[in-house]
């Protein structure tokens, strides 16, 4: 046959379980325990609650600039709940409430987006890396742990997070290549919240889906609904299960939406009109997982009532507490000639000590 | 001991390192079953299998972005990028990661790895394959540029580059790699980071140089010695950055003279740091204007010009008469 279709081992699927009516696809259920259940649901609102704790600060001058995660709760907080301790996470910038749930603090983060490096201390027993900046290039972090975790043969894997528009980066086709040639654990999750910055999902590819890029590389590619928790769990633990039995990588694209800024220093009305966000504020993942967990009975108007209390001391607690700590900070900034070498140069000793001297003249 | 060419001796500290630390992998592309495109990995592959000598896809930022990771987990990376020109696709993962996730992360992540990378003119080669770019790397805090200048101290060199801590850039002189042979002892020994050394001493003229530049700038100074009675004092960097400037200051204190040689480009080389570090520490020893032989401010010619460009003995001898006729 001069002409035939080609058939590739892969095939992009698309998975929505729960729509945002709430209505669920029963025989799609994943078999999820009630306290994960739960978990995901507190860990969801706080990531909300927080974003918005931390955009009024921000407003009032108080912290600097920051990515919101307001809308992408499900798609990443679905995610690593597929994870273990002992796995890693490589997250970008727009991770909040996946980075809480992986053990970090909001007291270090409001630190970090406060000007302040010290947030970024790494807690014993947390395998996060930090918030990476520039576009794409956290994916191939991602692939080489993965590699000293098979190297190792150690149960572990790498899941990391970007978003629509690092499937333009080279990074993102190096890391992509690089892990299905080496068959190695790492689980890359597209965050799609349908802009970068102010450029729409339609003019950064041409390809019909994100998801379908993985096929190129040689591995899986699944598009679910990322406003849908038990979609993104579902896809998640079969990546993550996938990556454990030593089957390489998967890529998934979560379909979400940005209900907020791109950073704080965005206006996001320049490029988006009030409609759409209000057809995506109907898909909010939030309402519709409250929904489930009512009809499971899992939930109450009470619990939610309470449980909204609750989350608002924990994040008053810990803006009291990192405002006392940049407080006590603020005159450490000679800890800036720390950790750049394990050792330090004399050049960069000399350098300090003429900074210390400097300083201690200026004040007297 | 063994009389060795570079090559060779690189070779060397790989098989010992490989051997003594499990952590050690190397990667790259044409690494493991062509050993390198100047054979420097050969034989690796036979004796330590595909998992640790690693033929990567073509692509630097991914070779230069998965040893991150894999530092980051805990192995000791060596990565080689072909040809220094093609070294900037990966200089993002250098510059905004490697250098800066011990800082980022307070050192609870740091990134031990390598970067191999032949540089230097003078074999002929195509666009891309010449030039020297140390000052790209050696202007970014939280990386290490090193360049080796003979056998011994390439091989005692890289074993300390792959032990160190923190990410290291190792430029290796490809005019060199095959050029002499030099006894190369067979018990281990590594040569500390960030420390010159005086290669020959002198009491008139400081020359200072390090790399492929080394062998003009000896030759140079033995002209001196026999043509013009003067003894030079040349001081090998070996570390570009972090800059030992200890070694050339004292020196320069005892000569009141300096040249200095590198075969990039003049403007804010490495040169220049020299000079400024020389203003800051022995200002008042200088006798003379400090003499730069230094490549132009263009792009290296192809390789009909490529001697024009390149610094030679007799430029060195010029600028050093010059500056001792003051």
């Amino acid at each position: 046959m001069p002409r035939e279709k080609i058939d590739l081992p892969h095939e992009v699927e698309y998975i929505s379980i729960l729509d945002p009516g709430g209505e669920l696809e029963e025989k799609l259920e994943p078999e999820i325990p009630d306290d994960l259940l739960l978990k995901l649901h507190r860990m969801m609102l706080l990531g909300r609650r927080f974003d918005k704790r931390m955009l009024n600060l921000q407003r009032q001058g108080r912290i600097g600039t920051f990515a919101p995660i307001q809308g992408q709760e499900a798609s990443q907080l679905a995610a690593v709940a597929a994870l273990e301790d002992s796995d890693w996470m490589v997250q970008s910038f727009r991770e909040t409430a996946a980075a809480l749930w992986r053990g970090g603090s909001m007291e270090n983060m409001l630190l970090v987006y406060g000007g302040f490096f010290q947030g970024n201390e790494i807690p014993e027993g947390v395998h996060n890396l930090p918030v990476a900046i520039p576009v794409a290039t956290q994916l191939l972090h991602a692939v080489g742990l993965a590699y000293g975790i098979k190297y190792r043969e150690e149960d572990r894997v790498a899941m990391v997070f970007f978003g629509d528009g690092a499937t333009s980066e080279g990074d993102f086709h190096e890391a992509l290549n690089f892990a299905a040639v080496w068959q190695v654990p790492t689980i890359f999750v597209c965050q799609n919240n349908q802009y970068a910055i102010s450029v729409p999902r339609t003019n950064q590819t041409n390809s019909e889906t994100l998801a379908q890029k993985a096929l190129a590389y040689g591995m899986p590619g699944v598009q679910v609904d990322g406003n849908d928790v038990l979609a993104v769990y579902t896809a998640a633990q079969e990546a993550v299960e996938r990556a454990r039995a030593g089957d390489g990588p998967t890529m998934i694209e979560c379909v979400t939406y940005r209900l907020s800024m791109h950073t704080t220093a965005d206006d996001p009305s320049k490029y988006r009109d009030e409609e759409e966000v209000e057809k995506w504020e109907a898909r909010d993942p939030i309402p519709r997982f409250q929904t489930y967990l009512k009809e499971k009975g899992l939930l109450s108007d009470d619990d939610i009532e309470a449980l909204e209390e609750e989350i608002q001391e924990e994040i008053q607690n810990a803006v009291d507490r990192a405002e006392e700590r940049m407080e006590a900070l603020g005159g450490e900034a000679v800890i800036m000639f720390d950790h750049m070498y394990a050792e330090r140069p004399p050049y960069l000793e000399e350098q300090r000590q003429a900074f210390i001297e400097e300083e201690e003249a200026t004040n007297g | 001991m063994a009389k060795m060419t570079m090559v060779e001796a690189l070779n060397t500290a790989f098989h010992q390192e490989m051997e003594r630390d499990d952590r050690v992998v190397v990667l790259g592309e044409d690494v493991a079953v062509d050993g390198g495109v100047f054979r420097v990995t050969e034989g690796l592959l036979e004796k330590y299998g595909e998992m640790r000598v690693i033929d990567t896809p073509l692509a630097e930022a991914g070779i230069v972005g998965t040893s991150i990771g894999m530092a980051i987990y805990g192995l000791r990376p060596v990565a080689e990028i072909q040809f220094s020109g093609f070294s900037y696709l990966a200089f993002e993962q250098l510059e905004a990661h490697a250098a800066r996730m011990r800082w980022r992360s307070r050192s609870a992540y740091t990134v031990p790895m390598v970067l191999r990378t032949p540089y230097s003119g003078g074999v002929r080669a195509l666009e891309h394959h010449s030039e020297s770019r140390e000052a790209y790397y050696a202007h970014t805090p939280g990386l290490k540029m090193v360049i080796p200048s003979s056998p011994r101290n390439a091989r005692a060199l890289l074993l300390s580059a792959i032990r160190d801590p923190d990410p290291v850039i190792f430029y290796e002189p490809k005019v060199i790699y095959r050029a002499f042979r030099e006894e190369v002892p067979e018990d281990e020994e590594t040569l500390p980071l960030g420390k010159a050394q005086v290669v020959r001493e002198g009491e008139d003229l400081t020359m200072i140089s390090y790399g492929a530049m080394m062998r003009p700038t000896v030759e140079a100074a033995e002209t001196l010695k026999e043509e013009d009675g003067v003894e030079a004092e040349v001081i090998d960097i070996m570390t570009i950055s972090p800059l030992d400037h200890e070694t050339f200051a004292e020196s320069v204190r005892k000569t009141g003279r300096v040249v200095i040689v590198h075969e990039a480009p003049r403007s804010f080389g490495p040169g220049a740091e020299i000079v400024a570090r020389l203003v800051e520490k022995s200002f008042w020893y200088l006798e003379a204007p400090i003499q730069r032989v230094t490549g132009f401010d263009v792009v290296i010619p192809l390789f009909a010009y490529e001697k024009a460009y390149l610094p030679d003995a007799d430029r060195v001898l010029r600028a050093a008469r010059e500056t001792l006729s003051v």
